[in-house]
């Protein structure tokens, strides 16, 4: 057995094929990098192309295994843990070599860091769910979000169910991706740029009944910063409406600067839901 | 008036009721409907208020006209505060506009008592009829049942609604007599238990017809008012165990007292409303459903209101330290349970990781254990945590410590920010 560390192109499909590939080679990962991360070193190593079937006959293997684990490294994929890669590389390796008790035990130090990173992106998913805000422009819902780690995949089923008979789109920024429904049909898709159209006067309208809701729900004399802060870190705060300036509540001066709600470029505007793709780790979900 | 001016009003009007959350719904998405309020949603913050309440749904009152005069309540008949009214077009405007935006989970409906509590009822019905059939709205709605109420218009209510609740606010009979005198037990009672039988029987209906009608799926809540009477802990406390048993109800909310008015018989304006004492009554209601906990077990004749100092729990494990230390390989569920610092996944972790292999101490928090207070509650394999020792004194002092910092701020911090002198 020799050690190597594999790069590939970040792609779910992609990293199983580093499984694939390194039994295949009889090697030992070191590290799994996404070719845009890896800056070369003087370690031996290989860059790992993306096979349908290798993916798919890893998976295959795994799911006899144990499909808990499956579900982990589908969910490990999309967490922000570092090098959440090679800590799922790993988890592989030990459940193909002892077997699935280890995965009873939470405390497992192979099991541990993968199982608190998926227990942060439910947890994260979870508060969303509740913080995303939405804007009605013109009969499309848009909203921003701006995770840690990847949980458009997670919030797809909740927000679809939610607004079965709009269309709709959620913006993640930190991703540079969006989740796109219509018509009982959605995609995630990857997206570089997106600049969200200012409100009309209805919005406008609803943005401050709900701020003036929120201003007066809290009762004064229990004032608590401090609990607010845990339950509701700051990081949500900068897309959701109760926490925007005025200029989030006032209409621009000029029509003509509010131009209809689109994503720049022609690129799949809302409602317009673009062909099927290559998947996410999310359309497995 | 303009309808930013009624939500100003009819939310401050509602905001002393503690109820807000979406849980026990089950209305799964239906087509040409907005919204469902199936199990991903419970337990769903859509924001927290600046002071740290969740804020799950649009929490208004229909109106805040009352004719009752309840010393304790800024919307009583004898307060010279502003009135409004919702018509039900804007209240259905507003909720669907809300959800649609992901602002809130639904609507919690409550008011004043508008002429009689039949006509004040009936409004509310017809506002939610006007919601659920013409907007289509499919999400949660919690609506209170009004003392007094005949039973048929709670009985359509209840149709409409996912949850009910009577709020019993007054602990004792004594205090309904003196601060709500138009309020009598047994108008409360009623309601409560007509609402525990339909939904009992609307359950039996839907287990032979697929299709049979919801009466309040999400069962009943009510609230109790913490600190503007004399009644104790343990007062409240039974009452509490009482109503899970008697009326099934699925949560009892506490409310610390923000004294609004001068009156006689309250506390006076300047007394700080008693927010350690309500969050002790949260942690023994908590016990009291999740834990296993009966009420005379917590408190008793002698101790008849909880420790500041220490959380129930930990009170309780100090009045039986011989029940301890537990072994937490061989502790069955209920017994773990009663270790401070293990709640109910940590519990159920520890069951699950020890059938792979004799657990350690220094596994624990891995685990979810809470050792900082656990530690000196359990073994593992024999052994405590390393370099433990106390007396029953140390004891105590670490315990304190230890919650410290989750506990709700000494309420002389909280007042300097608002007052602008
Ligand atoms: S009936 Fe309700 S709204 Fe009216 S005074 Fe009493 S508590 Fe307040």
């Amino acid at each position: 057995m020799t050690e190597m560390i594999y790069t590939y192109d970040g792609s779910f499909e992609g990293f199983l094929c580093c499984i694939f590939d390194s039994y295949a080679n009889k090697e030992v990962l070191t590290a799994i990098f996404r070719d845009e991360d890896f800056a070369p070193s003087l370690f031996a190593s290989r860059w790992i192309p993306t096979d349908r079937d290798h993916a798919n006959r890893v998976l295959r293997k795994i799911v006899k295994v144990s499909p808990y684990t499956v579900e982990l490294l589908q969910k490990g994929f999309l967490t922000c843990l570092p090098e959440k890669e090679i800590h799922l590389y790993r988890l592989v390796v030990k459940l193909l070599r002892e077997g699935p008790g280890f995965l009873r035990n939470f405390s497992d130090e192979t099991l541990y860091p993968v199982i608190t990173a998926v227990r942060h992106l439910n947890g994260e998913a979870h508060l969303l769910k509740g913080f995303v805000r939405f804007s009605d422009l013109g009969g499309v819902l848009g909203g921003e979000i701006e995770p840690k780690n990847r949980v458009l995949p997670l919030l797809r089923s909740h927000f679809c169910a939610r607004y079965q008979n709009e269309r709709f789109f959620l913006y993640d920024r930190t991703h540079k991706e969006a989740l796109f429904y219509a018509a009982g049909k959605a995609v995630i898709r990857p997206l570089e740029d997106f600049q969200m159209a200012p409100p009309d006067q209805a919005e406008a309208n609803y943005r401050i009944l709900w701020k003036r809701f929120y201003d007066t729900i809290a009762i004064k004399e229990r004032y608590n910063p401090r609990c607010r802060m845990t339950n509701m870190p700051k990081r949500y705060w900068g897309t959701m409406t109760e926490f925007q300036d005025e200029r989030y509540f006032t209409v621009p001066d000029s029509p003509a600067a509010a131009p209809a709600p689109a994503v720049p470029d022609g690129r799949s505007a809302p409602g317009k839901l673009p062909g099927p793709g290559p998947s996410g780790p999310g359309s497995a979900l | 008036m303009d309808v930013l001016e009624k939500l100003t009003i009819l939310t401050d009007a509602a905001k002393y009721d503690a109820a807000c959350t979406s849980s026990g719904g089950d209305r799964t998405a239906k087509k040409g409907y907005i919204g469902n309020t199936s199990s991903s949603v419970a337990g769903c913050c859509h924001t927290f208020s600046a002071d740290g309440r969740c804020v799950t749904l649009l929490k208004v009152l229909l109106t805040n006209n009352c004719v009752y005069d309840c010393k304790y309540c800024i919307n009583r008949r004898s307060n010279d505060t502003r009135r409004a009214a919702f018509t039900p077009e804007e209240l259905a405007d507003l909720t669907i506009q809300f959800y649609r935006r992901n602002y809130i989970e639904g609507l919690f409906l409550s008011s004043g008592v508008f002429r009689s509590p039949d006509y004040t009822t009936e409004l509310m019905i017809r506002a939610l009829r006007l919601l659920r059939e013409q907007y289509r709205f499919n999400g949660y709605i919690h609506a209170k049942a009004i003392p007094g109420t005949s039973p048929e218009l709670v009985e359509q209510l209840g149709f409409l609604a996912d949850r009910l609740s009577v709020n019993i606010e007054l602990p004792s009979e004594a205090g309904l007599k003196t601060l709500a005198p138009d309020k009598t037990k047994q108008a409360i009672l009623a309601p409560m238990g007509q609402i525990r039988v339909r939904n009992q029987q609307s359950r039996e209906e839907l287990v032979k017809y697929r299709h049979a009608p919801k009466f309040a799926p999400a069962g009943q809540s009510t609230q109790l008012i913490v600190g503007a009477t004399q009644d104790t802990d343990f007062h409240i406390l039974r009452l509490t165990q009482g109503l899970y048993d008697r009326y099934r109800l699925k949560r009892v909310f506490y409310s610390a007292y923000v004294p609004v008015v001068e009156h006689a018989l309250l506390p006076s304006k300047d007394v700080k409303p008693p927010l350690l004492r309500e969050h002790r009554l949260y942690q023994a209601d908590w016990l009291l459903r999740f834990y296993g906990f009966r009420a005379e077990e917590l408190l008793d004749e002698a101790h008849q209101d909880f420790d500041p100092r220490v959380d129930p729990k930990c009170s309780w494990a100090l009045a039986h330290l011989d029940f301890f230390p537990v072994e937490v390989n061989t502790a069955d569920y209920e017994t773990l349970l009663r270790v401070p610092g293990v709640g109910v996944t940590s519990a159920r972790r520890i069951l699950t990781a020890r059938r792979a292999g004799r657990l350690r101490i220094e596994s624990l928090p891995k685990l979810g254990v809470v050792m900082k207070r656990a530690q000196y509650f359990l073994t593992a394999s024999g052994k405590v945590a390393d370099g433990l020792r106390f007396t029953p004194d140390s004891l105590l002092r670490g315990l304190i410590a230890a919650e410290q910092p989750s506990l709700p701020q000494p309420p002389m911090e909280q007042l300097s920010l608002f007052d602008p002198a």
